[in-house]
Parts: C-alpha cells; structure tokens; sequence
C-alpha cells in the first residue's frame, strides 16, 4: 500500500505524529539560531584533520634531521636540544619604510642567516665534510620551514576555536589545501636533503653542469663557480652554484663579476632557472623569454639587472616548468630529460642571437643538491 | 617545542544533538513498528522512513566525529641512479646510495675496467598530471 503522507498531519489519537512534529519544527528553530555553528564544528574538525596530519609530517621531519646529524656528524653530545633551539629560529627583515639601499640590507641579513646557520650546523655536526654541512643546512631550512607551518596553522585554528569566528575559522580552512600542498612538497624535500639527492629545483644549475663537464673551473663568486666553454664558435661563460652539496650561491654576483672582467662586451645573457608551472601544463616543459630568471629573496636578481642594465646587454631567459612538490622532491625523469632540451635551446639562441667569436654567459640557476660539475 | 593540548575528541552541544536525533530515530522505528503490527500502514510506512533516516544520520554524525587514528606515511619515492662507462658505453642502474651525485667518478666498470660515472639520478614519477 502506498503510504498516506497527510496522515503525518497529527490527529487527536496521533501522538507519535505530534512528537515528531514538534521535533522537527525544534530541530527547525535550533538549526535557524545555530546553523552557522553547525559549520563552524564541521570546518574546525576538518582543520583540526590537516592540523594532526601537519604535526605528523613536522614531528618525522624534526626525527629525520636529528637522526642524520647523528649520523653524519657523529656529535658528542645529544643534539636534539640545539635542532630544536634552531627551529625557533627568526630573521627580521630590513625595515621598508624608506626603501632607498633595502636590497643591501636584506643581502646583509641574508648573510649574517647563512653564516650563522653554517656555523650552527658545524657545531651540530662536527664530522661532517663541507657537502654533508650544506646538505643538513637543507634539511634543518626545511625542518624549521614545516616546523613554521604548523605553528601558524594551529595559531589560526587555536584563535578560531577561541572566538567562534567563522571569518577567521573560514580564511584557514579555505587556504588550507595549498598550505597542506606546500607542507606535503617540503616533506618530500625533507627526504631529499637528507639523502643528498638532486632536486627540480635544481634544473638549472643541472643544464650548466651538463655544459661545463669537461672543462676547467674557478670560483667566481660565494658559492658560484664558472667554466668558459667554446659554444658554437662563442666563448660562453657558463655558472652554477658548486655542488654537490646543497647550494644556491651568488648568481646575481657572479653575473656582476664577469660583465666587469669583460668591461661589459658580452653579447648575451642566457638564464636558465626552474620555473612554477601552471595546473595543467606539463612538468619538464620548456619555455623561453627574456628577462633576469632568478628565483629567492631577490636580491641576487636585482644584482645582475643593476649590472646587465649598466652595459645594456640583452637578456634571455629558458625555464623548465615544474610544480612546487616537484621543485624540492627528488629530480623526476622529466626534468632531468628537459635539460637536454634546454641545452638545445640554448645552443639555437646563441646562434641566432650573436655572431661567432662573441661571448655569452650562460647561468644556470637553482639549488645543485646532488649535481657536480 | 610547546605543543598544543590535544583537542577534545567531540564537542557536547554536538553530542546532544547526535543523542536527540536517535532517541527521536527509536522512538519513530518503534511507533512505526506498533503501526505496522496494528495494520495501520499509513503511520508505519513514514514513521519506519523517517525512523530509518534519522538512525542513519545520527550514526553517520557518530563516525564522522570519531578520531581516525594517525596512520599518516610519507612515502619515499624510489630514485635510481645511472652509471656509465665513458669509454665503453656501459650503463648500470642501481637504487641511489648517499653520496651519490650527477658527474661523480664511480665505480670500476665491469667490462673495461675504466672508471664509470654518474650520468643521471632521477625518480619516475608514479602520480598521474
């Protein structure tokens, strides 16, 4: 028989019917007035999900970079205190409010950071050799970046569930995916550090010592080292930060450098640097432009435009795509394979853009973990 | 490193409304019952509908609120590494091994005995674009 819907309508001798619809008419109000608590609840246990998972990830994160201080550096003493004193690490940036010399400033904190972390690892790790110092500065840079994460994370969630804001509680639990994105791609970065291997990042700086193997180096620059490799008839300078160990170097001056010893006559400036791709573009893909292809703080970028813009040199950019997870996860086959194209990109730049017996720079940019040269 | 108290599992205002909402499922499911068993389809039907819907709300409210025990991983993609023979072309492909890096002298070559190198270290990717 097909049920009767109107006899849901209470009658005198339907008391189940009453009790129902007094129910639901409760359940009506209480949702009216509360609804929006309702969804408060549902959002802080979804946050509070991304927020164990955060934990989890910064917790084996912290575990992973003890263990490998202990085994590389074989300390004497334990040195969990000091990883977690330099966790908390903090580094003001330069006031802005007369931005005129900000650049400089920056470089000199920027400077003052890494020698400080250098130092702190050598003391964390006294056996460790200069690679293995560079490699665990990684991995604590990265550390302390998760250990960042979680706590800015659980501060909005804390606040959130402190004042029942929905707006506060709402921007989190929005932002959330690509905070958990960048936290998951630091893990694997984390891994990648610890066990030395190359990384996307590091593109660039693989493109330039596919060129310069073979050929003799110097030091340019802090970290940089350069080699002049003939290239279709041109003598090209070709630069990369020095590997194996985890490195990024000084780019931005090495570029400085070498426009200065040649008094500025350099046909072209090509720069080749990891790019962030879009959502649906391929990883490995290579594009070119023009303009000064060097990621960070900045500074380094600003140095070589400052000097590039001085002698009025033409300048090109080859970037190969890859996403955020990519560019600190260990090299995927992709990429390593894009620097063969890249090299050939080059190769047909140089050729239509300058004439043979020129000189060129070509400066491979990114972390070089991993790649020699 | 402070660490934060851990939150409490379910909040009681959210738990009073799990309660409600199957004390009213029960109470439907047994007046639809009776219904039923006195013949009158037309309250039973509803009643054991409505009955049904709220003891599956309220259980579905239950798990969601469970706390799902930590079984996070990171899992450690496998990266390989490729060593070559500049004289003789021999290639070998191994699993990485700290220390390795792009252009480092490795090994003796098996064939020829000359010093191989490493000519590649890369992880294929298994997650689909």
């Amino acid at each position: 028989m097909v049920p009767n819907v109107s006899q849901l309508i209470p009658t005198e001798d339907n008391l189940i019917g009453w009790i129902l619809q007094i129910a639901w008419l409760g359940f009506f109000v209480v949702f009216m007035f509360y609804g929006q608590r309702f969804q408060i609840y549902v959002m802080l246990r979804e946050i509070e999900g991304s927020l164990r998972r955060l934990k989890y990830i910064k917790d084996e994160g912290r575990k992973d970079a003890i263990s490998t201080i202990n085994e590389l550096g074989k300390p004497k003493e334990d040195p969990t205190a000091r990883v977690d004193q330099f966790l908390e690490y903090i580094a003001i940036s330069p006031m802005n409010m007369d931005p005129s010399g900000i650049v400089w400033k920056l470089e000199h904190i920027l400077d003052v950071r890494d020698t400080r972390f250098e130092d702190d690892v050598k003391l964390m790790a006294p056996e460790a050799d200069e690679t293995q110092i560079k490699n665990l500065e990684n991995t604590l840079e990265a550390t302390l970046a998760l250990n960042y994460i979680y706590k800015v994370v659980r501060h909005f969630y804390m606040l959130g569930k402190k004042t029942l804001s929905l707006y506060v509680i709402m921007q989190l639990q929005m932002v959330l995916p690509l905070v958990m994105k960048e936290a998951e791609a630091l893990s694997s970065a984390l891994k990648a550090f610890t066990y030395g291997q190359p990384i996307g990042d590091g593109a660039g700086a693989l493109v330039a010592a596919k060129l310069m193997q073979g050929h003799e180096k110097r030091k340019i620059a802090k970290d940089i080292v350069v080699a002049t490799v003939p290239i279709e008839g041109r003598k090209a300078y070709v630069l990369k930060a020095e590997g194996p160990g985890g490195n990024l170097g000084k780019p931005g001056e090495a570029i400085k450098q070498i426009l200065e010893e040649n008094g500025g006559k350099i046909a072209t400036i090509v720069v080749i640097d990891a790019a962030q791709k879009l959502e649906g573009e391929k990883p490995g893909d290579v594009a070119e432009g023009v303009g000064v292809a060097i990621g960070g703080p900045g500074v380094e970028q600003f140095k070589a435009e400052e000097t590039i813009l001085k002698y009025k040199i033409p300048v090109n950019a080859v970037v190969i795509k890859e996403d955020i997870r990519d560019a600190v996860s260990p090299l995927r086959k992709e990429i390593f394979e894009a620097a063969n194209t890249a090299i050939n990109r080059i190769k047909r730049l140089i050729l239509e853009r300058t004439k043979e017996g020129d000189a060129v720079i070509i400066a491979g940019i990114g972390n070089t973990i991993g790649i020699g040269q | 490193m402070g660490e934060t108290k851990t939150p409490r599992r379910i909040s009681t205002f959210f738990l009073a409304i799990i309660a409600v909402t199957l004390a009213l499922s029960i109470v439907a499911i047994f007046s639809g019952v009776n219904a039923y068993l006195d013949e009158n389809t037309g309250t039973a039907y509803p009643s054991l509908l409505i009955g049904a819907s709220g003891l599956a709300l309220s259980a579905y409210m239950l798990l969601q609120t469970r706390r799902r025990t930590s079984q996070f991983t990171i899992k450690m993609q496998p990266v390989n590494t490729t060593l070559l023979c500049q004289k003789c072309g021999f290639k070998n492909l191994r699993e990485f091994q700290r220390g390795d890096y792009i252009f480092k002298e490795a090994e003796e070559c098996p064939k020829c005995k000359e010093k191989m190198q490493i000519n590649s270290i890369y992880r294929e990717a298994e997650e689909k674009e």
